[in-house]
């Protein structure tokens, strides 16, 4: 569904992705790890189209990307951080992706499990952040798009939300989508993830299940695992 | 992009900007028309405002536009359009409100003073045409800007910059190297800077227009012989065209190759 060949980019001097070759060809929930400014975003964003390559190929569903758009009909997508136009109401926000995107009636069914109906009218600049991220996931799920990039969803929700946030993810997955997560919260991806694809230095380090992470670096439990990559490679 | 246009546009239209813009139209028009009863002055003084305010209004909405958009621009670059209908949409949002506060806003005094009956009319529309253009030139060069530079305060400061040297520092120079070059022909010379320059180049299709060409001296007369003729009047507006077909060329060039 995702594949990756052979990714640079570079950001002035600092060359964020190093080489990166990703193939995901089938359902189930990614979760992509790494360090701060290890390239986990910018990842994302180019297969969102929004960074732009250096070098290398990007196909989603056997279709280069490059000078592409339509592509992103079957992506949908969860930015780390809720940016909206302080001067649009929520309901006109729906409306108007709604308009760009295509139907669905999906919205009425997210509006009510997050609670967001008291919100529906009010100004997204006046917000706190964990409802703007209701906001964002109500965006992101009310399209019925075969991959589902998520961007550190969990960030700002309360632990109600947050159960709704995995039955959502769970429902999704059971679908046979393909669910791309980034997160530092280590214990939701334990309990989500399949596969962990784990990037170190703009490179992949690792790619694979859970179990297997630990037995690769000889630990107990998954925090640790992390841990150590992270210790054997910045000591 | 006919989507991104109308909501661009609606949101300019939302905003209270638009109508102090508007309501700064109005009051010119009424002031000068009403109060000053000589119509010809009139649409002189017009002219002179037009000819600086409008490219520094065009600037500024251009700029704050494209930075206070920033958010919205995001989210559509995840949706599935195409980053040139993304960013044209939105300068056409702004060219176009901008150029409606403009067009109504002195549209309605002048209605008001019944100018469809007097001569006036012509002199009148190409000053809207004029406007129009330098809408559409000013906010596209600004886009431009905006989208060169990350840093908000340093894009403010380069269309500022460029604003003051084509409205402004353009000319010093324009008559200094005339008075330095005396001596040559300067015909040509003094033909072609003034059509580098949109600012220079509204000015002169106005005044010659206008007919008050005379004023202008020795070269008054040579600008009238080549813009008073249908030849020099096609070629000030292709050229004015240029002015904004290039700019928005870059938009759609620049706008491809961005990281967001």
């Amino acid at each position: 569904m995702v594949e990756i060949i052979d990714l640079y980019k570079k950001f002035d001097k600092n060359n964020v992705l190093n080489g990166i070759n990703l193939s995901i060809k089938e359902g189930g929930i990614f979760a992509v790890l790494g360090p701060n400014g290890s390239g986990k975003t910018t990842i994302i964003k180019t297969i969102l189209g929004m960074v732009i390559p250096d070098r290398g190929t990007l196909k989603v569903f056997n279709t280069n990307i490059k000078n592409n758009s339509a592509y992103r009909h079957e992506i949908d997508y969860l930015p780390q951080i809720a940016n909206f136009p302080s001067n649009l109401k929520v309901s006109e926000l729906i409306k108007m992706i709604k308009d760009l995107r295509g139907k669905t009636d999906e919205d009425q069914n997210l509006i009510s499990k997050f609670k967001l109906e008291p919100f529906l009218n009010k100004k997204l600049g006046t917000l706190s952040g964990g409802t703007k991220q209701k906001v964002n996931i109500v965006l992101t799920f009310m399209f019925n798009s075969p991959i589902i990039i998520l961007d550190e969803p969990t960030t700002g929700l309360d632990p109600i939300s947050l159960i709704r946030l995995k039955e959502l993810i769970e429902v999704e997955k059971n679908k046979g989508k393909t669910i791309l997560i980034t997160s530092h919260i280590m214990s939701f991806v334990e309990e989500v993830a399949d596969k962990i694809v784990f990037i170190l230095e703009g490179k992949i380090y690792f790619k694979g299940s859970i179990d297997e992470l630990k037995a690769k670096t000889k630990q107990q439990d998954f925090e640790h695992a992390i841990a150590n990559i992270l210790t054997k490679n910045h000591a | 992009m006919l989507k991104i246009l109308k909501y661009s546009f609606f949101d300019l239209m939302r905003s209270s900007w638009s109508y102090v813009y508007f309501a700064f139209y109005l009051l010119l028009g009424i002031v000068l028309l009403f109060l000053n009863n000589d119509l010809s002055k009139a649409v002189i003084t017009l002219m002179n405002v037009i000819i600086v305010l409008v490219p520094l209004i065009g600037t500024i909405f251009g700029v704050m536009y494209y930075y206070n958009s920033k958010e919205f621009t995001e989210l559509l670059l995840a949706q599935p359009l195409k980053r040139s209908s993304i960013f044209l949409g939105q300068f056409l949002g702004v060219a176009i409100s901008l150029s409606m506060s403009l067009i109504i806003g002195l549209g309605i005094p002048f209605m008001a003073y019944g100018l469809f009956k007097s001569n006036a009319i012509w002199d009148f529309s190409l000053l809207l045409v004029v406007g129009v253009f330098l809408t559409f030139i000013f906010s596209a060069l600004a886009f431009n800007i905006a989208l060169s530079n990350e840093n908000k305060i340093k894009g403010f400061g380069y269309a500022i910059l460029m604003w003051l040297f084509l409205a402004i520092i353009y000319d010093g120079l324009f008559l200094m190297s005339l008075i330095l070059f005396e001596d040559y022909p300067l015909d040509k010379v003094s033909l072609i800077g003034t059509m580098l320059n949109p600012i220079d180049l509204s000015r002169t299709l106005i005044l010659l227009k206008l007919d008050i060409s005379a004023l202008l001296g020795y070269t008054g007369a040579v600008f009238k012989q080549f813009f008073g003729t249908s030849f020099g009047l096609i070629t000030s507006f292709i050229m004015l065209t240029v002015w904004v077909v290039l700019p928005i060329f870059r938009i759609v060039f620049k706008s491809k190759k961005k990281d967001f």
